[in-house]
């Protein structure tokens, strides 16, 4: 979906380098609409998920523009950085939840941005924060393990309560880091599903990479191929042939 | 999404108010203070020492070496009897370990071993360095006998803990080869606990070498005689200066027991592998 | 011995490089320990009489140690005992409260700056080499005799141990959970309450038990020293040669020491 729909999320020439002379990422420039899924593929190592991490800065770019609501991510100091975070929700592979923390604590971190210390601390949250996590939980379909730990439930719950944690931020733009690849083949699409619809819904933008291609044809309208710390393919699902999977990937003898 | 799962109860609560720990700190406040009254311990006090306290380091610095011979006798002498120590200790408290051990022990060996660790455990080396002043006499013959105590009490536990964690199925091979019990010993147990046991013993040899700057307070011999003596004469430049010496070789014998610890844990990692 | 001959042997395949200078290093330490010993026996001031002298003198002081002077407890043990147990709790209170930011300075995954956790780690140290009696003649010196400064004197030693042990178990703290708290844009302390507290809590209150336990063992001397505690009724019975009083002390040290250990191990195994 390369339409004309307003940009959320605009990258300039980003680069990446761990190690001095050897970039991950080399010279990435991507515009992300205003809805829908984008899927990034690439074969292992290639730097999704370095570029994932390079928009919210957990990883630090080496050199580029991040553009989001107007104004360059990578330009902003620590505070400002982190009120641009709030933001942007982010689910992770291994979830990520704080393990001893009961699932409504979880979710309430994703408010963490918003109320002060001190308030979190004793646990003060806003009611109508506390009544968004309920709608949320009841949305993924958790209503009744608010008061569980987080360590008490399986992957596919835990990645829900990741998917709800992040949505409690009202984000602009959501990302997530390989969210299935923890996940068996049935609770993967079933977490895709709902992570497509419950963005769809609140009109957020997912950008998403994940190792599943025939996952990733499924559920996203917009694929980027990765490939050397390059993008070597950018379009529909559609247009995703076998072909371009070798420009991708290389070889063949994986494709059936 | 598949599973709407059950259906939410009626009383929605966002946080489970957990009475037990709100009781327990409200407890321990309550606890402060009044330890607090008890012990006299006020902020006037605090305020009025804090005073004192810098007079005090004003004549901790600089610190100055009055009796160097004293010094020097004091801390060879605190060392000699560390060593002294953790090597009688680790030897008596092998066989008492071994003994205390309750997967290889019958009840009637392990009763009394876990009784005479649990009373060397029990008093702070410095006491039991009273005890045997009295008995052998000021000196470091005192102080020699107050860590031999304290390492038997600490090493004889963790050695029988560490016994009691090895696999059996290597003691049983042994066993099953018709080995003698000293041999199943040497073979079956002691390959299995070596690593942890230079672990431990450093870790003595470090823990004697503090108490025995220390135990000279009562007479026991080492440097904290002339440390206490120092004290008394309110000699604190003095006082400061014993004590850098005293930290340096603290800190200086913990980092060899870290090398020697590198030196054979290696190979303690190689076995159990 | 067959078990450890399998791994010299693959050592010596893949270590070969090393292994001499491992042996080297092993026969040293071994050297070493023998001269240290002899060197140690032969200059050690021993005095022989005294040593032969020993079982009788022993023999004579339990003798007088028994029976134990129980009609001394209410009078001059028992307010003793209490106040050493206050000043090992309160002592270790004071310890935590100073440890926290401590070792929260000192562990380098919540205060990403090296001279910052190198000074932490400094101050640590500091306070672990000092012994507690050393720590509360200081702070009689300081504050004069009594509770105060043994109270001090257990907190000062313990906030090295108790921050050194809270700083290691805040660096094994997963990096996942933080990091998507980061990414919701969480301040600092937010972070440290939510994400990094809940994942020591465990260690941290194993931790407080551990060394108040040690802490009351650690109380009952220092009143040797005039920092108060039942060391104070000890010192007075020695120095009074009431030997069976000495043994009354004894024995509430012993009791007291046991009840808090088993204290101790209930409360890990069923609450921790």
């Amino acid at each position: 979906m390369t339409t004309a729909t307003p940009t959320t999320l605009s990258i300039k020439h980003l680069s990446k380098s761990y190690v001095a002379g050897k970039p991950v990422l080399k010279d990435i420039s991507l515009d992300i609409a205003d809805c829908g899924i984008t899927a990034i593929i690439g074969p292992s190592g290639t730097g999704k998920s370095t570029l994932i991490r390079c928009i919210n800065r957990l990883v630090e770019p080496t050199s580029g523009e991040i553009h989001f609501e107007g104004g360059n991510l990578v330009a902003l100091d620590r505070s400002g950085l982190r009120l641009a975070r709030r933001h942007i929700g982010m689910v992770f592979q291994e979830y990520n939840l704080v393990e001893r923390l009961t699932v409504m604590e979880n979710l309430l971190t994703g408010r963490l941005g918003y109320v002060s210390p001190f308030k979190a601390w004793l646990r003060k949250f806003p009611e109508a924060d506390i009544a968004r996590a309920f709608e949320l939980l009841d949305a993924v379909g958790l209503g009744s393990f608010a008061n569980q730990r987080a360590d008490s439930l399986s992957g596919g719950q835990r990645q829900r309560v990741g998917i709800a944690r992040a949505l409690m931020q009202e984000p602009k733009l959501l990302l997530a880091d390989e969210p299935t690849s923890s996940l068996d083949p049935k609770t993967s699409v079933e977490v895709m599903a709902l992570m497509r619809d419950l963005c769809h819904a609140r009109g957020i933008p997912v950008v998403v990479n994940m190792h599943d291609v025939e996952l990733a044809k499924r559920f996203a309208d917009r694929i980027i191929g990765m490939s050397g710390g390059n993008v070597v393919y950018d379009g529909g699902p559609a247009g995703l042939t076998d072909d371009v999977l070798k420009s991708i990937y290389g070889g063949e003898d994986w494709l059936q | 999404m598949s599973s709407t799962a059950v259906q939410p109860p009626a009383p929605r609560v966002a946080f489970r108010t957990n009475w037990w720990s709100r009781a327990a700190w409200i407890a321990l406040a309550i606890y402060v203070v009044y330890a607090m009254s008890r012990l006299e311990i006020t902020w006037d006090r605090f305020v009025l020492g804090l005073g004192n306290g810098a007079k005090f380091l004003d004549r901790m610095f600089p610190p100055h070496i009055i009796q160097p011979d004293s010094l020097l006798k004091g801390l060879t002498e605190s060392l000699e009897i560390a060593f002294l120590a953790s090597a009688l200790g680790i030897l008596i408290s092998l066989p008492i370990g071994l003994f205390a051990a309750r997967n290889l022990m019958p009840v009637w060996a392990t009763w009394p071993a876990r009784a005479i660790i649990a009373l060397c455990r029990t008093f702070h080396p410095v006491i039991v360095a009273i005890v045997f002043v009295k008995a052998v006499g000021f000196g470091a013959m005192a102080g020699i006998l107050a860590l031999v105590v304290a390492s038997i009490g600490f090493i004889g536990k963790l050695f029988a803990e560490a016994i009691e964690e090895i696999s059996l199925k290597q003691v049983e091979a042994v066993r099953a080869s018709g080995a003698p019990f000293m041999s199943v010993i040497a073979f079956g147990v002691m390959p299995q606990v070596f690593g942890r046991f230079v672990g431990f013993a450093t870790y003595q040899l470090d823990s004697n070498l503090r108490n025995s700057t220390m135990v000279g307070i009562v007479g026991a011999g080492g440097i904290g005689g002339t440390l206490f003596s120092a004290f008394q004469r309110f000699d604190y430049d003095f006082v400061c200066a014993i004590l850098l010496c005293i930290i340096g070789m603290i800190m200086a014998g913990e980092i060899l027991a870290q090398w020697v610890r590198k030196v054979f844990l290696e190979r303690g990692k190689v076995d159990e592998e | 011995m067959s078990t450890t001959l399998v791994p010299d042997r693959i050592d010596a395949k893949t270590w070969t490089r090393f292994t001499p200078g491992q042996r080297f290093a092993r026969y040293t330490v071994y050297f070493a320990l023998v001269l240290a010993l002899v060197v140690s026996a032969r200059s050690v001031e021993i005095i022989p009489e005294f040593l032969w002298d020993a079982p009788e003198q022993m023999q004579d002081l339990f003798k007088r140690m028994w029976p134990i002077a129980w009609a001394h407890y209410p009078g001059g043990v028992h307010d003793a005992l209490v106040e050493t147990l206050h000043i090992a709790s309160l002592g270790t209170l004071f310890a935590v409260i100073m440890a926290i930011p401590i070792g929260i300075c000192a562990a380098n995954n919540v205060v990403p700056s090296k001279p910052i956790n190198y000074l932490a780690k400094l101050v640590l140290v500091a306070s672990r080499s000092v012994n507690s009696l050393v720590w509360a003649l200081l702070f009689v010196g300081v504050f004069g005799p009594g509770a105060l400064a043994g109270t001090l004197a257990i907190a000062f030693r313990s906030i090295g141990f108790v921050g050194k042990l809270i700083g290691e178990a805040l660096e094994e703290v997963p990096r996942g959970s933080i990091e998507a708290l980061q990414a919701t844009g969480s301040p600092w302390l937010s972070i440290l309450s939510k994400g990094y507290w809940p994942a020591v809590e465990p260690a941290f209150w194993s931790i407080v038990l551990f060394r108040w336990d040690i802490n009351v063992r650690e109380s009952a001397v220092l009143g040797l020293v005039g920092a108060g505690g039942i060391g104070l009724a000890l010192n007075a019975a020695i120095d009074l040669f009431q030997w069976d009083r000495v043994a009354m002390c004894l024995f509430a040290i012993f009791v007291v020491v046991i009840v808090a250990e088993i204290v101790v191990t209930q409360i890990r195994k069923r609450v921790l």
